[in-house]
């Protein structure tokens, strides 16, 4: 039989270690033994087609949930999403979490004396179309400070989450916004030791994309772990 | 060559999105003969709850077959009743639960069969990546012979990956529990 081929394993530095002392919380929720190798078989190389029943007609514009328009700067968050040869992931779920402009979740343990907005949810959800694109509009995140060490801000993000066609596509990340002075000094973002790959999580202003006097537009593109080009037969 | 898009971790706040009503109940387990139950609990270094961890599982079903795949892992286009993939987060006291179908036996990489087990990913606040790590049965003979379990090293860290049936319940019930630290530690791979 030909069963899928394998993947590529992870190149070195350009993902975070699960251990990164200056993340406090990595310190205890980290695996002190190491990793057992694991062989590609179809419990890896298969994956969920998932909720695509579950997008709805404003689910990627969350600027258009509620009645009323959230407060903040409106912006399109959109780019490609392919794999590691290069090629289109279509019609794969994208679902996105975000604070609010003032940098608040409407989460119950985001008690922080700032405002919800009550025309911002903060959840987006879209399928990538068939040439791998996808686009949400969105209001501009605030800033928020957690308890990680003194006087620590997280520098504006967007959360990320996608399944990919595989088991070992699955992808969770957060993208951030170009000259924001937080990130510098920000210990989630600096766990990528590569300093390019921690580069491409921040997204690029891209004015030809803006429809005039709409929304300022941020391109973001992903890639995902993808199979070797040739096949094994077995 | 493009190079995967790094991970970051997803945070203490990912409920509102990611998680919905019965995601963790991909089949009520008291109306299938293969319905089982999976509870435990996720762990810290220091042996305490992690109360905001994420857990997906992705498997076969009682036919060893993926859905939306045929017995050789192509995609089919033939629609599952059942989806295989689960969510739940982690409670406050760090416990989680599924209900789902026992897994058949699914294509070995090198050749053969694996034993039933569920593919499990594990995220939280803390990790700046998922973990991978697997729930096999210790009620299932093939157990045993498993050709990934017989590749970790050390009787504590297989059984880490075996489930136990809890002899007590209404339905079959295994516990597992994700230790992500310490004496305990789970096995976790390298995928
Ligand atoms: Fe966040």
């Amino acid at each position: 039989m030909i069963i899928p081929s394998r993947y590529r394993r992870e190149i070195p530095g350009t993902q975070p270690d699960l251990l990164h002392a200056p993340y406090v919380s990595t310190v205890l929720r980290s695996p002190q033994r190491p990793l057992v190798p694991l062989e590609h078989s179809l419990s890896e190389l298969t994956g969920s087609v998932y909720g695509h029943e579950l997008v709805g007609p404003n689910d990627h514009d969350l600027t258009a949930q509620h009645a009323g328009q959230p407060l903040g700067q409106r912006i399109t968050v959109y780019g490609r999403v392919q794999d590691e040869n290069g090629h289109a992931v279509p019609e794969t779920l994208i679902e996105l979490w975000q604070a609010n402009s003032a940098g608040r979740y409407i989460h119950k343990n985001d008690q922080r004396d700032v405002p919800l907005d009550p025309n911002f949810t903060g959840t987006g959800r879209t399928l990538t179309d068939k040439n791998g694109f996808y686009r949400f509009v969105t209001i501009r995140p605030g800033a928020y400070p957690w308890r990680n060490h003194y006087n620590a801000w997280r520098p504006a993000h967007i959360h990320f989450s996608l399944l990919g066609p595989s088991f070992l596509s699955r992808l969770v990340t957060q993208m951030y916004f170009p000259g924001d002075p937080l990130l510098p000094l920000d210990p989630i973002f600096n766990s990528i030791p590569d300093e390019k790959a921690r580069n491409r999580l921040i997204s690029h202003y891209t004015p030809e994309f803006d429809t005039p006097g709409q929304a300022l537009s941020y391109r973001f593109d992903i890639t995902l772990r993808g199979p070797l080009e040739t096949p094994m037969e077995v | 060559m493009p190079i995967p898009t790094s991970s970051q971790t997803v945070g203490p706040f990912f409920h509102d999105c990611l998680i919905r009503e019965g995601e963790n109940i991909l089949v009520r387990a008291s109306e299938h003969s293969q319905g089982i139950r999976i509870v435990g609990r996720v762990l810290d270094g220091a042996g305490e709850p992690v109360t905001d961890a994420l857990l997906e599982l992705w498997q076969a079903g009682p036919d060893g077959v993926y859905p939306g795949y045929d017995a050789a892992g192509n995609r089919s286009t033939a629609t599952a009743d059942f989806c295989g993939f689960g969510r739940a987060a982690t409670d406050a006291e760090g416990k989680y639960l599924f209900e789902t179908l026992k897994p058949g036996r699914v294509p070995a990489a090198e050749g053969g069969l694996q034993a039933p087990h569920i593919n499990v990913a594990v995220m939280a606040r803390g990790m700046l990546k998922r973990l991978v790590t697997r729930i096999y049965f210790d009620d299932e003979p093939a157990t045993l012979n498993d050709p990934v379990l017989a590749r970790v090293p050390g009787r504590q860290a297989r059984a880490s990956l075996i489930a136990q049936r809890q002899d007590d319940a209404t339905v079959p019930s295994y516990c597992f529990d994700v230790v992500l630290q310490g004496e305990n530690e789970t096995v976790f791979f390298d995928v």
